[in-house]
């Protein structure tokens, strides 16, 4: 893939504290790579979502933001991992209203409509690592499971 | 970050300054519900016009908030919600459900007046 990494960060989450913190420096990353208005919003209601999704079921992990380039497509990518306890039924995990943890049933499929491109990547026993890209002026959604 | 609760008359107007933990918005929720007994209130407006993100959690304590507002025997009005989160919250398949909103704090208490037929101070207990 023709993506390359220009401006990176990674904010470690083990609290709820964390969550705000990941949202925020995901905001300002966005903002750098020209993204305004309510797009600032879904980037940082998605790194809020999939942020909680780490504490609430793995406790611990991390949140990698960059900006990335592909032709000249220019946008960010957001990278939710944790070693946590995993996901048994991911096609159940993204349907809307279930819930193993203590919020709505909405928050990982309630990101993936909130980005362009998202990817669930999860293993029993080893982990979940959830790729999100959220594209500046483009608006399609694309999402894999595996 | 504690979210300073103000009293006006018979309301109380939670002024939400910056951005709110999850441990931060339960405690709004139980300071709120029990300060509607403490000072007998008819409503509360809750203010979230500095908030820039309002996530599915923060949604969800809202909405329980509100339902024990209203179970004390008070209403609710939250405030305030700017464009880009009413976008947000509509792509997530977030709503508030049957909780009243208004544009602003002044829209909020223009509501409250309505809803609880001006005053907003309850009926003083006897032999206090």
């Amino acid at each position: 893939m023709p993506s390359e990494a220009e401006t990176e960060v990674s904010v470690p989450v083990g609290s709820d504290a964390d969550i705000i913190i990941a949202r925020q420096q995901g905001r300002a990353l966005a903002e750098k790579a020209g993204f305004s208005g309510s797009d600032l919003t879904l980037v940082a209601t998605a790194i809020s979502e999939v942020a909680r999704n780490i504490v609430e079921h793995a406790r611990r992990g991390e949140v990698v933001l960059r900006m990335i380039h592909q032709g000249d497509k220019r946008g960010i990518s957001i990278v939710a991992r944790d070693e946590g306890p995993g996901i048994d039924d991911i096609s159940l995990a993204m349907q809307d209203g279930y819930s193993s943890g203590k919020g709505l049933g909405l928050g990982l499929p309630g990101a993936r409509r909130l980005v362009d491109e998202f990817e669930l990547e999860s293993s029993v026993g080893v982990g979940t690592t959830v790729r999100m890209k959220k594209w500046l002026n483009s608006h399609r959604s694309v999402a894999k499971y595996r | 970050m504690r979210v300073p609760i103000l009293k006006q008359g018979g309301y109380l107007i939670a002024s939400v300054q910056s951005a709110l933990t999850d441990r931060d918005l339960l405690d709004l929720r139980d300071n709120l519900a029990q300060q509607v007994g403490k000072f007998r209130s008819r409503g509360v407006i809750i203010d979230v016009t500095s908030l820039d993100v309002l996530d599915s959690f923060a949604v969800r304590t809202l909405r329980t908030l509100a339902q024990m507002i209203r179970l004390r025997g008070a209403e609710t009005v939250i405030a305030g919600i700017q464009p880009e989160i009413a976008f947000a919250m509509v792509q997530l398949g977030l709503d508030l459900g049957d909780v009243a909103t208004a544009l602003d704090l002044e829209e909020g208490l223009v509501l409250l007046e309505r809803r609880t037929s001006g005053g907003g101070r309850r009926a003083k207990r006897s032999g206090n």
